[in-house]
């Protein structure tokens, strides 16, 4: 192969440069968010207090099996959302809840951490995981004790 | 030279690649077709329904592949941006003009069959988590590529510009392949990598896998077609696009 003309080489490198200069800023940037870049807070945050308390904030975590408990007359609900490692917290919610809203599925709530733990969410979304089958497979693996998560 | 470097020599001069890429524009056009019929009457009505998210899943076979090729496109834009700018080629600027419009359709039909998807699944249409706004990025920096060449007169400047942009505009796409790992996103990580099986059982992802296929090959027919196009038109004066013209068409 020939070697390369010094015209050539000197703008290969420019645009090496620039890829590497663009990289770097992009880097740098979002190493500078940190944190901010998450779409919400952990359970573990919520729980461990770093999370803030009375503002709008939003949280995620798995919708913890047997904790939603609905009221009987009005569209009040209350779930408790954990991440299956030891922290998990109550969660207040005054409205109509996403068709995937389910116990055991992952969830993402808006609203306010109260001084006293509980939160109080605007709004509620259904977080839905990278697994998809068929109703009959999910069936089997619930009756073989595997349950899809 | 050995034959096929002299067919790759060819490929890069504007009047050897438009004869020499009209069969692979008609090879491409008959197997994207062919292919996305197939996958699309498979996945809308023979694959299986999700056990969560029922039929809205099919979706997928949508959103998935034009998600998928907008970032292959940007990448492969970065890649001919780098060639036009490094060594001049006039036929590596021509594809990024291209391309460009393609990759926009592409990442406009990912984020709005995502919406449609998100808003029964999450219950929101739009949610500022990292992999949907690098994403909209992506369809901004598109936007961008389309309208520079709009706005600069000269085809000259317009294409140096185009190819920075290009070149600038990679470092989004490993933001948006990792961004469901690097930070917490209501988007899902990937059902698929090549280091563990797939997320989900064969009779769903093997319609997947042909409406890949068959998307990137209807996109291979248009960017074929969309470059002749634009060597007939760049080269105009040309004393071979004249020749042919008056010969009474421009085929081989």
């Amino acid at each position: 192969m020939k070697t390369m003309n010094r015209q050539r080489r000197a703008r290969l490198a420019a645009t090496a440069l620039l890829l590497v200069g663009a990289a770097a800023t992009v880097a740098l940037t979002l190493a500078a968010l940190n944190e901010n870049v998450n779409a919400f807070h952990p359970p573990a945050s919520i729980v461990g207090g770093e999370a803030p308390v009375n503002t709008s904030i939003r949280a995620g975590g798995m919708v913890a099996e047997g904790s939603v408990q609905r009221d009987a007359t009005g569209l009040a609900v209350s779930f408790v959302v954990t991440d299956h490692q030891g922290a998990d917290y109550p969660v207040r919610y005054h409205g109509i809840l996403p068709d995937l809203f389910r116990e055991g599925q992952g969830v993402l709530v808006t609203g306010e951490l109260t001084a006293a733990g509980v939160f109080e969410a605007r709004e509620v979304l259904a977080r839905h995981d990278e697994n998809y089958m068929p109703p009959e497979l999910a069936d089997m693996a619930v009756h073989q004790g595997a349950a899809p998560r | 030279m050995g034959p096929l470097r002299t067919y790759f020599h060819k490929l890069g001069s504007p009047r050897w690649f438009f004869d020499l890429a009209r069969p692979w524009g008609i090879g491409f056009a008959v197997v994207g077709v062919s292919l996305l019929v197939v996958g699309w009457v498979w996945g809308l009505a023979f694959a299986p329904e999700d056990y969560q998210q029922g039929n809205s899943f099919r979706i997928i076979y949508v959103h998935v592949p034009s998600a998928h090729l907008a970032q292959a496109l940007y990448v492969a834009m970065g890649v001919a941006g780098v060639t036009a700018l490094v060594w001049r080629v006039k036929l590596a600027d021509m594809f990024i003009a291209v391309v460009a419009p393609v990759g926009l359709a592409m990442a406009g039909m990912a984020l709005a069959t995502g919406a449609i998807w998100g808003r029964p699944t999450w219950g929101a249409w739009w949610v500022w988590d990292a992999r949907t706004t690098s994403m909209l990025v992506l369809f901004f920096l598109l936007v961008g590529l389309v309208a520079l060449r709009q706005a600069i007169p000269s085809e000259r400047q317009a294409g140096r510009a185009a190819a920075v942009l290009a070149i600038v505009g990679t470092v989004n796409v490993p933001i948006i392949k990792y961004s469901v790992e690097w930070w917490l996103t209501l988007h899902q990580p990937a059902s698929f990598s090549f280091s563990s099986a797939p997320a989900m059982p064969p009779s769903m992802w093997m319609p997947l896998v042909v409406n890949v296929i068959g998307l990137y090959s209807f996109a291979g027919a248009l960017i074929v077609a969309g470059l002749r196009n634009e060597i007939l038109h760049r080269e105009r004066d040309a004393q071979w696009v004249r020749e042919r013209l008056a010969a009474g068409g421009a085929r081989p």
